[in-house]
């Protein structure tokens, strides 16, 4: 099974450590990753605040050099490129005006239907995740897991696997990779990625709010699966401190990071040293490395 | 409180409201007002009419209000209304739908900072086929004069590898001019 990896700017760029470990994980469970060739932005989440066909047209190009180059399966691990992703192949297919429109528009025809499987990064690893797998199981380590609102919402849209309200799939891959999944009532909020260079108070209010909820829950991390997310939490922990006066320091890391110590990887080859806030302590005093 | 001729106010925007259906694919008219968007909405603190309000506002065609509202700017598309929306309002969709209209119709005047974002952002893909983060950085801080937002992770995003000084340009840019101009050429 071929899966088009299609890394976008922010695994390019400020989400390296996702990159890193999806790459790190992928071999050990079968997968074959193959880059996009020459992919280009999908746009999130500009074209789609300002017009309909480049919202459209920017994934569609991407998801064509996919299935140009022999893929079955497609992954976006970023959610907003997933989900612009997602969107463009649904137009493609249903929509033949758009479709017509991007035939004009690069003098090309295309007289097929896009069958090429598109799935979020939760998807491609939830199934691979099995108990054998666990060579160093993660005891003692407490997180909650934090999907946010991209990967689950809106369900009739996406058709996505997991409850929009309560999802469960990170907490089993927690659970099966030994570390105590805790519940708690902020797993789909909005981290207010999509306003965080625009409207930075409202970002970091809810920040703070998801930071103080993860605290008050009892966990020592927060597990995620999005990119935007991760980075507004993580990388503007500091902001947050310093706007609340608070003194947050919970490591917000990658599920992928997580499958990678536990199956053994070492730390170094997952990408720790890109977080903001170092896990290393945290992971080090549960002797998890 | 102003008076308002609802009568008069659908009558003068029919021809918008229609329009606004089709390219969202969404009916406000549907709404029946249970505020579970509202109520459910993780920005309304931040806007001048919460998503239930925008809907009614809507539905008696007070269109120049929603498109000058910031909440059409401020709705972060999570869409956690679309989800609970009973009616099965895609609300997240016309919020978007909403933005493109202002958009194209030039009208942000409570949204500079968005219309900087939005407008250098493209310009950068239109570009190099990809986001420039330096160059979007630096579009933005002039653009709407916070010269030092996010200065403070700038470095350490530079320093851990997550930054690079140039662009990357793709090889198919021309493909992607084609796009642009295309859009352009469509009034898209």
């Amino acid at each position: 099974m071929k899966l088009a990896y299609y890394p976008g700017c922010s695994l390019s760029g400020s989400a390296k450590e996702l990159d890193i470990s999806i790459k790190a994980i992928s071999g050990p469970l079968g997968l074959e990753l193959v880059e996009v060739p020459d992919w280009n932005c999908c746009g999130a989440s500009s074209a789609h605040s300002t017009g309909h066909f480049l919202s459209f047209a920017l994934p569609a190009r991407n998801m064509l050099k996919a299935e140009e180059a022999g893929c079955d399966e497609f992954t976006a691990p970023c959610p907003a490129c997933y989900v612009r992703t997602f969107l463009a192949q649904r137009e493609f297919n249903d929509n033949p005006e758009m479709k017509r429109h991007l035939e004009n528009a690069l003098g090309q025809k295309f007289d097929w239907q896009s069958d090429i499987k598109i799935k979020n990064v939760i998807e491609v690893f939830v199934d691979k995740i099995k108990p054998a797998l666990v060579k160093n199981p993660l005891k003692g380590l407490k997180v909650v897991n934090y999907y946010g609102c991209a990967l689950v919402k809106p369900p009739k849209t996406f058709g996505f696997f997991d409850d929009p309200e309560n999802p469960q799939s990170l907490d089993r891959i927690m659970n099966t990779l030994g570390a105590e999944s805790i519940e708690w009532p902020y797993k789909t909020e909005c981290c207010s990625a999509s306003l965080c260079f625009t409207n930075q108070d409202a970002t970091w209010k809810v920040c703070r709010d998801i930071l103080q909820m993860a605290k008050d829950s009892g966990a020592k991390a927060i597990v995620v699966a999005c990119t935007l997310c991760q980075s507004n939490l993580d990388m503007r922990q500091s902001q947050v401190n310093k706007k609340y006066k608070t003194n947050f320091n919970i490591p917000v890391v990658y599920f992928t990071q997580l499958i990678g110590l536990a199956m053994g990887i070492p730390a170094e080859k997952l990408g720790f040293d890109k977080l903001f806030v170092d896990a290393r302590p945290l992971l080090q005093s549960l002797n998890l490395i | 409180m102003r008076e308002i001729n609802v009568t008069q106010s659908l009558d003068k925007n029919k021809d918008f409201l229609q329009k606004l259906r089709e390219e969202s694919g969404q009916n406000p008219g549907q709404c029946f007002q249970c505020m579970k968007c509202t109520g459910g909405c993780p920005f309304q603190f931040t806007m001048d009419y919460p998503p239930s309000q925008i809907m009614r506002m809507l539905q008696d065609g007070l269109v120049d209000e929603v498109l000058n509202s910031f909440t059409i700017w401020t709705c972060a598309t999570c869409a956690t209304c679309t989800t609970r929306c009973p009616r099965d309002i895609d609300i997240a969709k016309l919020m978007d739908t909403l933005r493109v209209i202002a958009y194209h119709k030039g009208i942000y005047s409570k949204a500079k900072n968005m219309h900087v974002f939005h407008t250098t952002f493209m310009n950068s893909v239109k570009n190099h086929g990809r986001l420039y983060e330096i160059g979007l950085a630096l579009g933005l801080n002039l653009g709407t004069g916070n010269l030092m937002q996010d200065t403070d992770v700038g470095l350490p995003m530079f320093l851990k590898g997550k930054i690079s000084v140039l662009p990357h340009n793709i090889k198919g840019l021309n493909e992607v001019k084609k796009l642009y101009d295309y859009a352009k050429k469509i009034g898209e």
